[in-house]
Protein backbone atom coordinates (compact mmCIF):
# COMPACT_ATOMS: atom_id res chain seq x y z
CA UNK A 1 0.00 0.00 0.00
CA UNK A 2 0.92 3.26 -0.78
CA UNK A 3 2.18 5.59 2.48
CA UNK A 4 -0.25 8.14 2.98
CA UNK A 5 0.72 11.78 4.18
CA UNK A 6 -1.27 14.61 4.93
CA UNK A 7 2.28 16.97 4.17
CA UNK A 8 4.15 14.78 2.51
CA UNK A 9 7.02 17.07 2.21
CA UNK A 10 7.09 18.52 5.75
CA UNK A 11 6.43 14.88 7.43
CA UNK A 12 9.10 13.50 5.05
CA UNK A 13 12.00 15.96 4.83
CA UNK A 14 15.33 15.77 5.44
CA UNK A 15 17.11 15.96 9.17
CA UNK A 16 18.94 19.65 7.37
CA UNK A 17 16.03 21.09 5.50
CA UNK A 18 13.91 20.94 8.80
CA UNK A 19 16.92 22.73 11.27
CA UNK A 20 17.15 25.20 8.63
CA UNK A 21 12.97 25.40 8.70
CA UNK A 22 13.06 25.52 12.12
CA UNK A 23 16.26 27.83 12.90
CA UNK A 24 14.25 30.35 9.94
CA UNK A 25 11.17 30.08 12.17
CA UNK A 26 12.85 29.96 15.69
CA UNK A 27 14.00 33.67 15.12
CA UNK A 28 10.95 35.08 13.88
CA UNK A 29 9.21 33.69 16.67
CA UNK A 30 11.54 34.91 19.09
CA UNK A 31 11.55 38.08 17.48
CA UNK A 32 7.92 38.23 17.44
CA UNK A 33 7.34 37.09 21.20
CA UNK A 34 10.20 40.32 22.32
CA UNK A 35 8.12 42.75 20.37
CA UNK A 36 4.61 41.76 21.68
CA UNK A 37 5.22 40.09 24.63
CA UNK A 38 6.51 42.46 27.70
CA UNK A 39 6.30 39.65 30.38
CA UNK A 40 8.62 37.19 28.13
CA UNK A 41 10.83 40.06 26.97
CA UNK A 42 11.64 40.52 30.55
CA UNK A 43 12.71 37.44 30.96
CA UNK A 44 14.49 37.40 28.29
CA UNK A 45 16.48 40.53 29.46
CA UNK A 46 16.66 38.96 33.31
CA UNK A 47 19.03 36.55 31.40
CA UNK A 48 20.63 38.89 29.43
CA UNK A 49 19.32 36.98 26.17
CA UNK A 50 18.40 39.35 22.77
CA UNK A 51 16.55 38.48 19.78
CA UNK A 52 20.09 39.21 18.40
CA UNK A 53 21.63 36.22 20.59
CA UNK A 54 19.07 33.73 18.81
CA UNK A 55 20.75 32.78 14.96
CA UNK A 56 19.27 28.63 15.21
CA UNK A 57 18.28 26.18 16.83
CA UNK A 58 21.70 25.26 18.22
CA UNK A 59 21.20 29.21 20.61
CA UNK A 60 17.27 27.56 22.21
CA UNK A 61 18.79 27.07 25.30
CA UNK A 62 19.95 30.23 25.67
CA UNK A 63 16.58 31.32 26.15
CA UNK A 64 14.66 31.34 29.44
CA UNK A 65 11.90 28.44 30.30
CA UNK A 66 8.00 29.57 30.39
CA UNK A 67 5.91 27.29 33.28
CA UNK A 68 2.49 26.96 34.18
CA UNK A 69 3.26 29.11 37.09
CA UNK A 70 3.90 32.04 34.16
CA UNK A 71 0.76 31.47 32.15
CA UNK A 72 -1.32 31.06 35.35
CA UNK A 73 0.23 34.54 36.82
CA UNK A 74 -0.31 36.31 32.94
CA UNK A 75 -3.56 35.13 33.07
CA UNK A 76 -5.42 36.14 30.85
CA UNK A 77 -3.90 38.61 28.36
CA UNK A 78 -0.22 38.50 29.92
CA UNK A 79 1.50 36.58 26.87
CA UNK A 80 -0.92 37.33 24.39
CA UNK A 81 1.48 38.29 21.31
CA UNK A 82 -0.96 40.23 19.45
CA UNK A 83 -3.94 42.39 19.14
CA UNK A 84 -7.29 40.92 20.52
CA UNK A 85 -8.62 41.97 17.12
CA UNK A 86 -6.51 39.37 14.88
CA UNK A 87 -7.95 36.78 17.54
CA UNK A 88 -10.66 34.54 16.98
CA UNK A 89 -11.18 32.33 19.54
CA UNK A 90 -9.70 30.91 22.52
CA UNK A 91 -9.61 27.59 24.23
CA UNK A 92 -9.26 26.66 27.57
CA UNK A 93 -8.32 23.49 29.89
CA UNK A 94 -10.72 21.85 31.87
CA UNK A 95 -9.36 22.86 34.96
CA UNK A 96 -10.37 25.37 37.31
CA UNK A 97 -10.06 28.44 39.40
CA UNK A 98 -6.39 29.52 39.87
CA UNK A 99 -4.95 26.96 37.52
CA UNK A 100 -7.01 27.74 34.03
CA UNK A 101 -5.23 28.21 30.80
CA UNK A 102 -6.60 30.17 28.56
CA UNK A 103 -4.92 30.14 24.93
CA UNK A 104 -5.36 32.61 21.99
CA UNK A 105 -5.88 31.87 18.22
CA UNK A 106 -5.81 33.97 14.70
CA UNK A 107 -7.28 32.18 12.00
CA UNK A 108 -3.72 31.20 11.11
CA UNK A 109 -3.01 29.47 14.49
CA UNK A 110 -6.47 27.72 14.14
CA UNK A 111 -5.18 26.66 10.60
CA UNK A 112 -2.14 25.10 11.71
CA UNK A 113 -3.81 23.49 14.61
CA UNK A 114 -6.51 22.06 12.71
CA UNK A 115 -3.15 20.75 9.91
CA UNK A 116 -1.19 19.02 12.79
CA UNK A 117 -4.69 16.97 13.45
CA UNK A 118 -5.34 16.44 9.53
CA UNK A 119 -1.91 14.66 9.82
CA UNK A 120 -2.54 12.40 12.81
CA UNK A 121 -6.24 11.55 11.02
CA UNK A 122 -4.24 10.51 7.63
CA UNK A 123 -1.43 8.78 9.73
CA UNK A 124 -4.01 6.47 11.18
CA UNK A 125 -5.28 5.79 7.78
CA UNK A 126 -7.92 8.50 7.27
CA UNK A 127 -9.04 9.85 3.67
CA UNK A 128 -12.06 11.80 2.36
CA UNK A 129 -13.76 8.08 1.80
CA UNK A 130 -14.00 8.20 5.69
CA UNK A 131 -16.57 9.44 8.26
CA UNK A 132 -14.73 10.33 11.45
CA UNK A 133 -16.97 9.80 14.83
CA UNK A 134 -15.43 13.13 17.07
CA UNK A 135 -16.43 12.10 20.50
CA UNK A 136 -14.07 14.04 22.10
CA UNK A 137 -15.85 17.18 24.32
CA UNK A 138 -16.75 20.15 22.32
CA UNK A 139 -16.78 23.84 24.10
CA UNK A 140 -13.46 24.78 25.87
CA UNK A 141 -11.70 21.82 25.49
CA UNK A 142 -9.31 21.44 22.91
CA UNK A 143 -10.10 17.61 22.14
CA UNK A 144 -13.47 18.46 19.69
CA UNK A 145 -12.44 21.35 18.38
CA UNK A 146 -8.80 20.17 17.29
CA UNK A 147 -9.76 16.89 15.54
CA UNK A 148 -13.17 18.27 13.68
CA UNK A 149 -10.96 20.90 12.33
CA UNK A 150 -8.57 18.02 11.29
CA UNK A 151 -11.27 16.33 10.19
CA UNK A 152 -12.62 18.77 8.03
CA UNK A 153 -9.24 19.02 6.03
CA UNK A 154 -8.79 15.39 5.45
CA UNK A 155 -12.41 16.14 3.84
CA UNK A 156 -13.78 13.10 6.00
CA UNK A 157 -17.68 13.00 6.56
CA UNK A 158 -17.39 14.46 10.37
CA UNK A 159 -19.91 13.24 13.28
CA UNK A 160 -19.47 15.97 16.07
CA UNK A 161 -21.01 14.16 18.63
CA UNK A 162 -19.11 15.36 21.64
CA UNK A 163 -18.78 13.33 24.59
CA UNK A 164 -21.46 11.75 26.62
CA UNK A 165 -25.05 10.35 25.72
CA UNK A 166 -23.88 6.69 24.61
CA UNK A 167 -26.58 5.35 23.07
CA UNK A 168 -27.04 8.33 20.88
CA UNK A 169 -23.33 7.83 19.87
CA UNK A 170 -23.59 4.20 19.21
CA UNK A 171 -26.55 4.63 16.98
CA UNK A 172 -24.76 7.35 14.61
CA UNK A 173 -21.52 5.33 14.86
CA UNK A 174 -23.62 2.09 13.08
CA UNK A 175 -26.10 3.75 11.31
CA UNK A 176 -23.69 6.27 9.37
CA UNK A 177 -21.22 3.53 9.38
CA UNK A 178 -17.86 5.64 11.46
CA UNK A 179 -14.96 4.08 10.27
CA UNK A 180 -12.75 6.41 12.74
CA UNK A 181 -13.16 7.76 16.28
CA UNK A 182 -12.05 10.18 18.22
CA UNK A 183 -12.21 10.32 21.37
CA UNK A 184 -10.26 10.05 25.22
CA UNK A 185 -9.20 6.09 25.74
CA UNK A 186 -11.59 5.72 28.71
CA UNK A 187 -13.93 6.28 26.42
CA UNK A 188 -13.57 4.56 23.58
CA UNK A 189 -13.00 1.55 26.05
CA UNK A 190 -16.46 2.49 27.61
CA UNK A 191 -17.82 2.37 23.85
CA UNK A 192 -16.49 -0.87 23.54
CA UNK A 193 -18.04 -2.06 26.84
CA UNK A 194 -21.49 -0.60 25.80
CA UNK A 195 -21.45 -1.99 22.21
CA UNK A 196 -21.19 -5.25 23.73
CA UNK A 197 -23.61 -5.02 25.70
CA UNK A 198 -25.98 -4.26 23.53
CA UNK A 199 -25.26 -6.82 21.72
CA UNK A 200 -22.94 -6.44 18.98
CA UNK A 201 -20.00 -7.98 18.13
CA UNK A 202 -16.66 -5.93 17.17
CA UNK A 203 -16.60 -6.73 13.37
CA UNK A 204 -20.34 -5.61 13.08
CA UNK A 205 -19.07 -1.71 13.44
CA UNK A 206 -17.68 -0.13 10.51
CA UNK A 207 -14.76 1.71 12.34
CA UNK A 208 -11.39 0.60 11.14
CA UNK A 209 -8.89 3.28 13.62
CA UNK A 210 -9.31 5.37 16.43
CA UNK A 211 -7.39 8.60 17.24
CA UNK A 212 -7.30 8.73 21.17
CA UNK A 213 -5.29 10.92 23.81
CA UNK A 214 -6.20 13.25 26.53
CA UNK A 215 -5.49 11.00 29.29
CA UNK A 216 -2.57 8.47 30.35
CA UNK A 217 -3.00 5.13 28.84
CA UNK A 218 -0.81 1.92 28.77
CA UNK A 219 -0.40 -0.52 26.08
CA UNK A 220 -2.59 -3.36 27.62
CA UNK A 221 -5.68 -0.63 27.50
CA UNK A 222 -4.76 -0.47 23.58
CA UNK A 223 -4.84 -3.88 23.22
CA UNK A 224 -8.40 -3.87 25.03
CA UNK A 225 -9.65 -1.13 23.03
CA UNK A 226 -8.54 -2.67 19.66
CA UNK A 227 -9.97 -5.81 20.34
CA UNK A 228 -13.35 -4.50 21.65
CA UNK A 229 -13.87 -2.32 18.61
CA UNK A 230 -12.10 -4.52 16.27
CA UNK A 231 -9.66 -1.67 15.26
CA UNK A 232 -5.85 -0.24 15.16
CA UNK A 233 -5.65 2.69 18.28
CA UNK A 234 -3.35 5.49 17.79
CA UNK A 235 -2.10 7.74 20.07
CA UNK A 236 -1.98 11.94 19.72
CA UNK A 237 -0.57 14.46 22.10
CA UNK A 238 -1.24 17.67 23.03
CA UNK A 239 -2.31 19.94 25.37
CA UNK A 240 -3.88 23.69 25.46
CA UNK A 241 -1.37 25.56 25.65
CA UNK A 242 0.50 24.74 22.53
CA UNK A 243 -2.64 24.59 20.83
CA UNK A 244 -4.46 21.41 21.87
CA UNK A 245 -3.85 17.31 20.07
CA UNK A 246 -2.15 17.38 17.15
CA UNK A 247 1.33 18.57 18.41
CA UNK A 248 2.02 14.97 18.17
CA UNK A 249 0.56 11.59 16.55
CA UNK A 250 1.12 8.25 16.40
CA UNK A 251 1.52 6.22 12.62
CA UNK A 252 0.63 2.58 11.88
CA UNK A 253 3.72 1.74 14.05
CA UNK A 254 2.24 2.45 17.09
CA UNK A 255 6.13 3.13 18.40
CA UNK A 256 5.86 6.36 19.93
CA UNK A 257 4.16 9.87 18.32
CA UNK A 258 6.09 11.79 15.62
CA UNK A 259 6.59 15.75 16.71
CA UNK A 260 5.23 17.83 14.15
CA UNK A 261 8.47 19.45 14.08
CA UNK A 262 8.01 22.40 11.21
CA UNK A 263 5.16 24.20 14.12
CA UNK A 264 7.24 22.65 17.80
CA UNK A 265 10.98 22.04 18.77
CA UNK A 266 10.96 19.67 21.25
CA UNK A 267 14.10 19.19 24.47
CA UNK A 268 14.25 17.15 27.04
CA UNK A 269 15.79 18.72 30.32
CA UNK A 270 16.15 17.63 33.76
CA UNK A 271 13.31 18.69 36.17
CA UNK A 272 16.04 19.67 38.55
CA UNK A 273 18.77 21.39 36.58
CA UNK A 274 16.61 22.50 33.83
CA UNK A 275 20.02 21.14 31.93
CA UNK A 276 19.02 20.39 28.60
CA UNK A 277 18.96 15.90 27.86
CA UNK A 278 20.54 14.00 25.17
CA UNK A 279 18.40 12.41 22.85
CA UNK A 280 17.02 9.09 24.30
CA UNK A 281 17.25 9.95 27.51
CA UNK A 282 14.78 10.22 30.05
CA UNK A 283 13.49 14.00 31.51
CA UNK A 284 10.64 16.75 31.39
CA UNK A 285 9.20 17.70 27.70
CA UNK A 286 9.70 21.35 26.83
CA UNK A 287 8.01 22.85 24.00
CA UNK A 288 8.66 25.60 21.78
CA UNK A 289 6.28 27.07 19.04
CA UNK A 290 7.76 28.07 15.54
CA UNK A 291 4.81 29.87 13.99
CA UNK A 292 2.09 30.75 16.58
CA UNK A 293 0.55 34.23 16.04
CA UNK A 294 -1.39 35.03 19.00
CA UNK A 295 -0.12 32.41 21.65
CA UNK A 296 3.79 31.71 21.11
CA UNK A 297 5.60 29.55 24.18
CA UNK A 298 9.15 29.74 24.26
CA UNK A 299 10.38 26.79 26.04
CA UNK A 300 7.38 25.87 27.89
CA UNK A 301 7.66 23.39 30.43
CA UNK A 302 4.76 20.49 30.06
CA UNK A 303 5.80 18.73 32.99
CA UNK A 304 5.47 15.31 31.51
CA UNK A 305 8.00 13.00 31.39
CA UNK A 306 9.01 11.13 28.44
CA UNK A 307 11.81 10.87 26.36
CA UNK A 308 12.92 11.27 22.38
CA UNK A 309 14.39 9.02 19.32
CA UNK A 310 14.93 10.01 16.13
CA UNK A 311 15.46 6.51 15.07
CA UNK A 312 13.96 6.00 11.42
CA UNK A 313 10.51 5.25 11.66
CA UNK A 314 9.18 2.70 8.71
CA UNK A 315 6.19 5.12 7.79
CA UNK A 316 8.86 7.30 6.08
CA UNK A 317 8.20 10.16 8.74
CA UNK A 318 11.66 11.61 9.09
CA UNK A 319 9.52 13.89 12.50
CA UNK A 320 11.34 12.67 16.16
CA UNK A 321 9.45 10.71 18.15
CA UNK A 322 8.25 11.27 21.90
CA UNK A 323 7.05 8.47 24.02
CA UNK A 324 3.70 7.96 25.36
CA UNK A 325 4.44 9.98 29.07
CA UNK A 326 5.44 8.13 31.58
CA UNK A 327 4.92 10.64 34.91
CA UNK A 328 4.89 13.96 35.83
CA UNK A 329 7.03 16.02 37.14
CA UNK A 330 4.90 17.88 39.51
CA UNK A 331 1.86 16.25 41.19
CA UNK A 332 -0.68 16.60 38.54
CA UNK A 333 -3.18 13.71 37.88
CA UNK A 334 -4.99 13.39 35.07
CA UNK A 335 -8.17 11.54 35.99
CA UNK A 336 -10.85 10.60 33.00
CA UNK A 337 -8.88 13.24 30.82
CA UNK A 338 -9.47 16.07 33.29
CA UNK A 339 -6.24 17.56 34.84
CA UNK A 340 -6.81 17.50 39.02
CA UNK A 341 -3.74 19.20 41.67
CA UNK A 342 -4.43 17.88 45.06
CA UNK A 343 -4.29 21.37 45.94
CA UNK A 344 -7.46 22.17 44.21
CA UNK A 345 -9.46 19.14 46.39
CA UNK A 346 -7.74 21.27 49.11
CA UNK A 347 -9.30 24.81 48.77
CA UNK A 348 -12.72 23.08 48.55
CA UNK A 349 -12.60 21.20 51.51
CA UNK A 350 -11.89 24.54 53.47
CA UNK A 351 -13.98 26.14 52.10
CA UNK A 352 -16.52 23.53 53.44
CA UNK A 353 -15.10 23.46 56.63
CA UNK A 354 -13.15 20.54 56.43
CA UNK A 355 -9.83 19.96 57.77
CA UNK A 356 -7.38 20.07 55.04
CA UNK A 357 -6.49 16.44 55.84
CA UNK A 358 -7.56 14.07 53.13
CA UNK A 359 -6.20 11.77 50.60
CA UNK A 360 -6.94 10.93 47.06
CA UNK A 361 -7.23 7.39 46.13
CA UNK A 362 -6.98 7.27 41.94
CA UNK A 363 -7.97 3.88 40.46
CA UNK A 364 -8.93 2.67 37.12
CA UNK A 365 -11.86 -0.10 37.56
CA UNK A 366 -12.71 -1.56 33.76
CA UNK A 367 -10.90 1.28 31.57
CA UNK A 368 -12.73 4.21 33.76
CA UNK A 369 -10.84 5.89 35.86
CA UNK A 370 -12.68 6.42 39.49
CA UNK A 371 -11.42 9.08 42.51
CA UNK A 372 -11.98 8.49 46.15
CA UNK A 373 -11.06 11.04 48.61
CA UNK A 374 -10.88 10.61 52.06
CA UNK A 375 -12.00 12.93 54.32
CA UNK A 376 -11.98 13.43 58.34
CA UNK A 377 -15.29 14.49 59.63
CA UNK A 378 -16.54 17.36 61.63
CA UNK A 379 -16.42 16.07 64.99
CA UNK A 380 -18.95 19.58 64.68
CA UNK A 381 -21.40 18.23 62.07
CA UNK A 382 -21.45 14.65 63.51
CA UNK A 383 -24.88 13.41 63.30
CA UNK A 384 -26.63 9.80 64.87
CA UNK A 385 -28.88 10.06 61.72
CA UNK A 386 -27.11 7.87 58.87
CA UNK A 387 -28.79 10.54 56.06
CA UNK A 388 -27.61 13.42 57.59
CA UNK A 389 -24.16 12.41 57.50
CA UNK A 390 -24.27 10.76 53.78
CA UNK A 391 -25.88 14.25 52.83
CA UNK A 392 -22.70 15.97 53.91
CA UNK A 393 -20.62 13.71 51.91
CA UNK A 394 -22.92 13.96 49.32
CA UNK A 395 -22.40 17.80 49.70
CA UNK A 396 -19.28 17.92 49.76
CA UNK A 397 -18.84 16.06 46.70
CA UNK A 398 -20.79 18.09 44.40
CA UNK A 399 -18.95 21.29 45.89
CA UNK A 400 -16.10 19.42 44.35
CA UNK A 401 -17.58 18.22 41.17
CA UNK A 402 -17.80 22.09 40.50
CA UNK A 403 -14.18 22.36 41.00
CA UNK A 404 -13.10 19.66 39.00
CA UNK A 405 -15.54 18.55 36.76
CA UNK A 406 -15.22 14.96 37.62
CA UNK A 407 -17.73 13.85 40.19
CA UNK A 408 -15.73 12.61 43.40
CA UNK A 409 -16.70 9.50 46.04
CA UNK A 410 -16.65 11.45 49.10
CA UNK A 411 -15.87 9.04 52.37
CA UNK A 412 -15.66 10.95 55.76
CA UNK A 413 -13.47 8.84 58.18
CA UNK A 414 -12.80 9.42 62.14
CA UNK A 415 -10.49 12.73 62.49
CA UNK A 416 -6.98 12.21 63.06
CA UNK A 417 -6.98 9.04 61.00
CA UNK A 418 -5.69 9.96 57.69
CA UNK A 419 -1.69 9.37 57.88
CA UNK A 420 0.05 12.32 58.76
CA UNK A 421 3.53 11.65 58.00
CA UNK A 422 6.73 13.85 59.00
CA UNK A 423 7.28 16.86 56.41
CA UNK A 424 5.30 16.27 52.83
CA UNK A 425 2.12 14.73 53.91
CA UNK A 426 0.88 11.04 51.05
CA UNK A 427 -1.99 12.58 49.92
CA UNK A 428 -2.46 11.08 46.43
CA UNK A 429 -2.22 6.76 46.41
CA UNK A 430 -2.33 6.08 42.33
CA UNK A 431 -3.48 2.21 41.75
CA UNK A 432 -3.35 2.71 38.12
CA UNK A 433 -0.76 1.16 35.80
CA UNK A 434 -0.59 4.20 33.52
CA UNK A 435 2.73 3.31 32.09
CA UNK A 436 4.08 0.16 30.85
CA UNK B 1 -38.45 12.61 80.29
CA UNK B 2 -36.71 12.17 76.72
CA UNK B 3 -33.66 10.35 77.25
CA UNK B 4 -30.03 10.99 76.32
CA UNK B 5 -28.65 8.53 73.91
CA UNK B 6 -24.96 8.45 72.84
CA UNK B 7 -24.26 8.06 69.17
CA UNK B 8 -21.03 7.08 68.20
CA UNK B 9 -18.88 7.53 64.42
CA UNK B 10 -17.41 4.05 64.06
CA UNK B 11 -15.16 3.42 60.71
CA UNK B 12 -15.60 0.53 58.87
CA UNK B 13 -12.72 -1.34 59.55
CA UNK B 14 -11.38 -4.35 61.45
CA UNK B 15 -11.45 -4.04 65.37
CA UNK B 16 -13.38 -0.26 65.45
CA UNK B 17 -16.28 -1.43 67.30
CA UNK B 18 -14.04 -3.08 69.92
CA UNK B 19 -11.74 -0.32 70.36
CA UNK B 20 -15.15 1.85 70.86
CA UNK B 21 -16.19 -0.61 73.66
CA UNK B 22 -13.50 -1.06 75.35
CA UNK B 23 -12.83 2.45 75.47
CA UNK B 24 -16.33 2.44 77.46
CA UNK B 25 -15.30 -0.40 79.73
CA UNK B 26 -12.28 0.81 81.22
CA UNK B 27 -13.82 3.52 82.80
CA UNK B 28 -16.22 1.48 84.01
CA UNK B 29 -19.43 2.40 81.47
CA UNK B 30 -21.92 -0.69 81.15
CA UNK B 31 -24.27 -0.20 78.11
CA UNK B 32 -27.79 -0.88 78.65
CA UNK B 33 -29.09 -0.99 75.32
CA UNK B 34 -27.16 -0.58 71.62
CA UNK B 35 -28.02 -0.66 67.99
CA UNK B 36 -25.17 0.22 64.71
CA UNK B 37 -26.49 1.65 61.51
CA UNK B 38 -24.16 1.05 59.08
CA UNK B 39 -23.54 2.38 55.85
CA UNK B 40 -20.33 0.94 53.49
CA UNK B 41 -17.85 3.71 54.81
CA UNK B 42 -18.89 4.16 58.20
CA UNK B 43 -21.25 2.77 61.42
CA UNK B 44 -22.97 4.74 63.99
CA UNK B 45 -23.13 3.38 67.21
CA UNK B 46 -25.97 4.23 69.02
CA UNK B 47 -25.98 3.35 72.96
CA UNK B 48 -28.04 3.98 76.18
CA UNK B 49 -25.08 3.46 79.47
CA UNK B 50 -25.56 3.54 82.78
CA UNK B 51 -23.03 6.78 83.31
CA UNK B 52 -23.42 8.99 80.63
CA UNK B 53 -20.68 11.63 82.52
CA UNK B 54 -18.31 8.59 82.43
CA UNK B 55 -19.10 7.35 78.69
CA UNK B 56 -18.37 11.18 77.82
CA UNK B 57 -15.55 11.41 79.44
CA UNK B 58 -13.82 8.66 78.16
CA UNK B 59 -15.06 9.40 74.76
CA UNK B 60 -13.62 12.81 74.97
CA UNK B 61 -10.54 11.87 76.10
CA UNK B 62 -9.93 9.32 73.51
CA UNK B 63 -10.92 11.93 70.81
CA UNK B 64 -13.92 9.68 69.44
CA UNK B 65 -16.54 11.45 67.26
CA UNK B 66 -19.64 11.51 69.12
CA UNK B 67 -23.00 13.28 69.69
CA UNK B 68 -25.53 12.88 72.57
CA UNK B 69 -29.29 13.25 71.48
CA UNK B 70 -32.57 13.12 72.78
CA UNK B 71 -34.59 9.53 72.10
CA UNK B 72 -38.11 8.46 73.76
CA UNK B 73 -38.47 4.67 75.53
CA UNK B 74 -41.78 3.44 75.94
CA UNK B 75 -43.06 0.10 77.01
CA UNK B 76 -45.08 -1.76 74.60
CA UNK B 77 -46.44 -5.37 75.04
CA UNK B 78 -44.38 -8.53 73.87
CA UNK B 79 -47.19 -9.28 71.51
CA UNK B 80 -47.57 -9.08 67.50
CA UNK B 81 -48.73 -5.28 66.43
CA UNK B 82 -47.70 -4.47 70.23
CA UNK B 83 -44.89 -2.13 68.57
CA UNK B 84 -46.82 -1.33 65.85
CA UNK B 85 -49.62 0.36 67.58
CA UNK B 86 -47.57 2.61 69.17
CA UNK B 87 -45.75 3.63 66.03
CA UNK B 88 -49.10 4.15 64.75
CA UNK B 89 -50.19 7.03 66.63
CA UNK B 90 -46.82 9.00 66.05
CA UNK B 91 -47.22 8.05 62.35
CA UNK B 92 -50.74 9.91 62.96
CA UNK B 93 -49.74 12.93 64.56
CA UNK B 94 -47.17 13.48 61.38
CA UNK B 95 -44.08 13.44 62.98
CA UNK B 96 -41.38 11.57 61.61
CA UNK B 97 -39.41 8.25 62.87
CA UNK B 98 -36.09 8.75 62.30
CA UNK B 99 -34.74 5.26 63.57
CA UNK B 100 -36.15 2.96 65.65
CA UNK B 101 -34.23 -0.37 68.40
CA UNK B 102 -36.51 -2.33 70.83
CA UNK B 103 -35.43 -5.28 73.34
CA UNK B 104 -37.80 -7.18 75.28
CA UNK B 105 -38.30 -6.65 79.08
CA UNK B 106 -40.39 -9.85 80.46
CA UNK B 107 -41.12 -12.43 77.34
CA UNK B 108 -44.84 -12.52 76.70
CA UNK B 109 -45.03 -9.52 78.73
CA UNK B 110 -43.17 -6.48 77.96
CA UNK B 111 -40.51 -4.48 76.08
CA UNK B 112 -38.99 -1.65 75.72
CA UNK B 113 -38.53 0.39 72.26
CA UNK B 114 -36.54 3.25 71.77
CA UNK B 115 -37.54 5.69 68.92
CA UNK B 116 -35.79 8.53 67.30
CA UNK B 117 -38.60 11.26 66.42
CA UNK B 118 -38.38 14.54 64.10
CA UNK B 119 -40.44 16.48 67.64
CA UNK B 120 -39.48 14.52 71.01
CA UNK B 121 -41.59 16.78 72.58
CA UNK B 122 -44.61 16.47 70.34
CA UNK B 123 -44.18 12.73 69.98
CA UNK B 124 -43.93 12.61 74.21
CA UNK B 125 -47.36 14.20 74.13
CA UNK B 126 -49.30 11.85 71.78
CA UNK B 127 -47.86 9.14 73.62
CA UNK B 128 -48.90 10.27 77.27
CA UNK B 129 -52.55 11.56 75.65
CA UNK B 130 -52.73 7.80 73.88
CA UNK B 131 -51.87 5.82 77.29
CA UNK B 132 -48.59 4.47 76.34
CA UNK B 133 -46.11 3.95 79.06
CA UNK B 134 -43.12 6.16 78.65
CA UNK B 135 -40.06 5.09 80.44
CA UNK B 136 -37.66 7.62 81.97
CA UNK B 137 -33.66 7.62 82.06
CA UNK B 138 -33.60 5.97 85.97
CA UNK B 139 -35.98 3.30 85.47
CA UNK B 140 -34.11 2.48 82.04
CA UNK B 141 -30.90 1.57 84.16
CA UNK B 142 -33.62 -0.25 86.45
CA UNK B 143 -34.73 -2.55 84.03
Amino acid sequence: MEKRYYSKEIETMSRDEMKALQSERLVAQVKHVWDNVPYYRGLMEEKGVTPEDIKGIEDLHKLPFLSKADLRDQYPYGLLATDLKNCVRIQSTSGTTGRRVVAFYTQHDIDLWEECCARAIVAAGGTSEDVCQVSYGFGLFTGGAGLNGGSHKVGCLTLPMSSGNTARQIQFMMDLGATILCCTPSYAAFLGESLREEGFRPEDNKLKAGIFGAEPWTEEMRRDIERSLGIKAYDIYGLTETSGPGVAFECEEQNGMHINEDHFIAEIIDPETGEVLPEGEKGELVFTSLTKEAFPLIRYRTRDITMLTREKCSCGRTLIRMKKPMGRSDDMLIIRGVNVFPSQIETVLLKEGYSPNYQIEVDRVRNTDTLDIYVEMNPGSFSDVVGDISGDADKLASAIKTMLGITPKVHLVAPKTITRSEGKAVRVIDKRKLHD
Amino acid sequence: MAIKQISIFVENKKGALADVLKCLSDRGVGLRAMTIADTKDFGILRIIVDDREGAVAALTEHEIVFSQNDVIAFEAADVPGGLARVLKVIMDAGIDIEYTYAFVIETGKHACAIIRVSDCEQAEKVLSEAGVPLISEDEILRI
